[in-house]
């Protein structure tokens, strides 16, 4: 059966309007992404490859790609940001996974006072920023500072922590870690899912508790820890308030942070062209790695078969 | 898919099991509440006992006097109420943009709406240093540094594309036959978003505002970019001036602080089960 013309151009009519409703909702965002986010990242592409300089802006001129030359192969404080953010990130996004996924499995097993624990793990999701990194601050003071008073109580020497070449990353890990609770019960709440009757099937195949965590529990959660592992990484290499707060990048430059070093440079040094060089280079290896993470996750991330995220 | 909500887990585990569990569960708790136990702690300490070791947890002297002179030290309440300021039209712009842009892309349909949806996505993963340089230069150009235009404006228009994402898929779940009854009556969508839609979604709602929240009133690196004047501070401005000011009074710095930090800890408190819930559906940290 065929509409008639009439309902035909009424219907067309009434979708031409929800059109034009629709893109007068989303005109606040599609502004905001034009004039804020489009916009500005092909200002600065365009930056990228000039010597543009708050101070000396009246001799701007392009200078090809000189920035990511100078960036890539003659900053030794480049390359010693990215090996800084690379090494904070690694052993920030590990951990999180590891303990994040050992405290949910703990939780699984029953643990009854469940809605003060989750209260208490999420706390540090609550606070942030400057506050907080005055707080760790204060704990990793190597006189007085909480950190070395709990080593003290077990018998071990004390530990210059941020204020150490060796220690200020780890110590740095250590505060991010005080949040894996925020990763636990993402993980829990998928544990939770997992229908018993699989447990119970691999126990009649004579499966047993270390087989059943590995080929039942850890597939089931991969999409989750896929997840976890892509903002892990986006989000811990735009490490910035911590650092500028507690250490400034010190002690010589041992917790340079790549967005510090960046900061620095569009707004210390007030070099903008190669600053914004720097944020594509940071673009393009956030990007890479990310696609790698997917690529590599064929391989590793568990899809029911048949589900939306089936990929064969 | 069978669901097992059963308090026990979904497996029997023996009693020692559970013990052990619980054991190291408890001792979690207590190693996550030990630094803001020590902050109070310190913030009552006098400055005189504050490095004593072996540490002590209850101060010998309690001194309240500590958050008197703390917020006396440098106009703390003014930036406080400043940090309100800023706070306030950024959590109702978040709410109300990506309430409206999420509506639209959960149910209205137009040429060229899932692929602008697909950049809403794609924005998610984008770092923000990358746009951060030339929008500085862009409200630089338009006269705002110095006012808190550069840090309110952005929340109007859209208000994040984890917000509107968050939202959309929240909508997404909410059945249509309501929406399409008053469609049939002749509501517009803006009356359907306001009057079916909005009051279902208080929960999704609350999650963005308290998350929004949360971020605004700790954000460090906005106000660093653009407030120049020291009376404008907001509370993470101000509490950094105070440290290279006052670096070694610790119990006065932590007074400071945990003041500071007591809004976002009453904010999770009474949204707590937004909150949790916000972040295992986002997944923000």
């Amino acid at each position: 059966m065929t509409a008639s013309p009439v309902t035909r151009i009424r219907r067309q009519r009434a979708s031409r309007r929800e059109a034009i409703v629709a893109y007068g909702f989303i005109s606040p965002w599609l502004i905001g992404f034009v004039g804020l986010t489009l916009g500005p990242m092909l200002a600065s592409l365009i930056l990228s490859f000039t010597d543009y300089n708050l101070v000396t802006t009246a001799s701007t001129s392009f200078v090809g790609d000189d920035n990511y030359r100078r960036a890539l192969l003659d900053d030794p404080l480049v390359l010693q940001s990215l090996r800084v953010t690379s090494y904070y990130a690694t052993l920030a996004v590990a951990l999180d996974l590891v303990v994040g996924l050992c405290l949910a499995l703990l939780l699984n097993t029953g643990f009854r006072a469940i809605g003060a624990i989750r209260t208490i793990y999420y706390l540090p999701a609550a606070v942030s920023g400057v506050a907080v990194s005055l707080l760790w601050l204060w704990i990793f003071q190597p006189s007085g500072g909480l950190a070395n008073g709990l080593l003290d109580l077990v018998g071990l020497p004390g530990i210059n922590w941020v204020y150490s070449t060796t220690w200020v990353i780890p110590a740095f890990v250590l505060m991010s870690l005080w949040g894996v609770g925020r990763s636990a019960f993402i993980y829990l709440a998928i544990l939770q899912r997992i229908p018993t009757n699989l447990y119970e099937a691999a126990a009649v195949d004579g499966a047993g508790p270390l087989r059943r965590l590995f080929r039942i529990t850890v597939p089931l959660v991969t999409p989750a820890i896929l997840l976890n592992l892509v903002l892990g990484i986006i989000g811990n290499f735009q490490t910035f308030t911590q650092a500028f707060v507690i250490s400034e990048g010190g002690p010589a430059n041992a917790s340079l942070f790549y967005t510090l070093y960046l900061y620095r440079n569009a707004f210390r040094y007030f070099r903008i062209g190669y600053a914004s060089a720097l944020a594509w280079i940071l673009f393009a290896l956030l990007l890479t790695l990310t696609l790698l993470v997917f690529r590599s996750s064929r391989r590793w991330v568990y899809y029911e078969a048949g589900g939306p995220g089936d990929r064969g | 898919m069978a669901v097992t909500t059963d308090v026990l887990g979904p497996r029997p585990t023996g009693r020692w099991a559970r013990r052990f569990s619980a054991l190291i569960i408890v001792a979690g708790a207590v190693a996550v509440l030990l630094p803001l136990a020590w902050m109070l702690s310190t913030s009552l300490k006098p400055e005189s006992e504050v490095f004593r070791s072996p540490i002590e947890w209850v101060p010998s002297t309690v001194r309240p006097e500590n958050y008197r002179e703390a917020v006396s030290m440098v106009p703390f309440w003014r930036y406080a109420l400043n940090s309100l300021i800023v706070a306030i039209p950024v959590v109702v712009g978040t709410v109300v943009s990506s309430t409206a842009v999420a509506y639209a892309f959960a149910r209205m349909r137009a040429p060229g709406l899932r692929w602008l949806f697909l950049l809403v996505i794609a924005a998610i993963m984008l770092p923000s240093e990358v746009t951060l340089v030339p929008s500085f230069l862009l409200f630089k150009e338009l006269g705002w540094v110095g006012s808190y235009l550069p840090l309110t404006v952005p929340a109007w228009l859209g208000g994040g594309a984890f917000n509107i994402f968050l939202l959309r898929q929240y909508f997404l779940t909410i059945p249509r036959e309501q929406e399409e009854l008053a469609r049939v009556e002749g509501h517009s969508f803006l009356s359907i978003l306001l009057r079916v839609i909005i009051p279902q979604s208080w929960p999704a709602i609350s999650v963005v505002a308290a998350l929004e929240f949360v971020s605004v009133w700790n954000d460090f690196l906005g106000p660093l970019l653009y407030i120049t004047d020291q009376s404008k501070y907001t509370l993470p401005l101000g509490l950094n001036f105070y440290k290279d000011i006052y670096n070694t009074q610790w119990a006065h710095l932590m007074a400071a602080s945990l003041l500071a930090l007591l809004p976002c800890i009453v904010v999770f408190f009474l949204a707590q089960r937004a909150f949790t819930q916000g972040v295992v559906l986002t997944g923000r940290r």
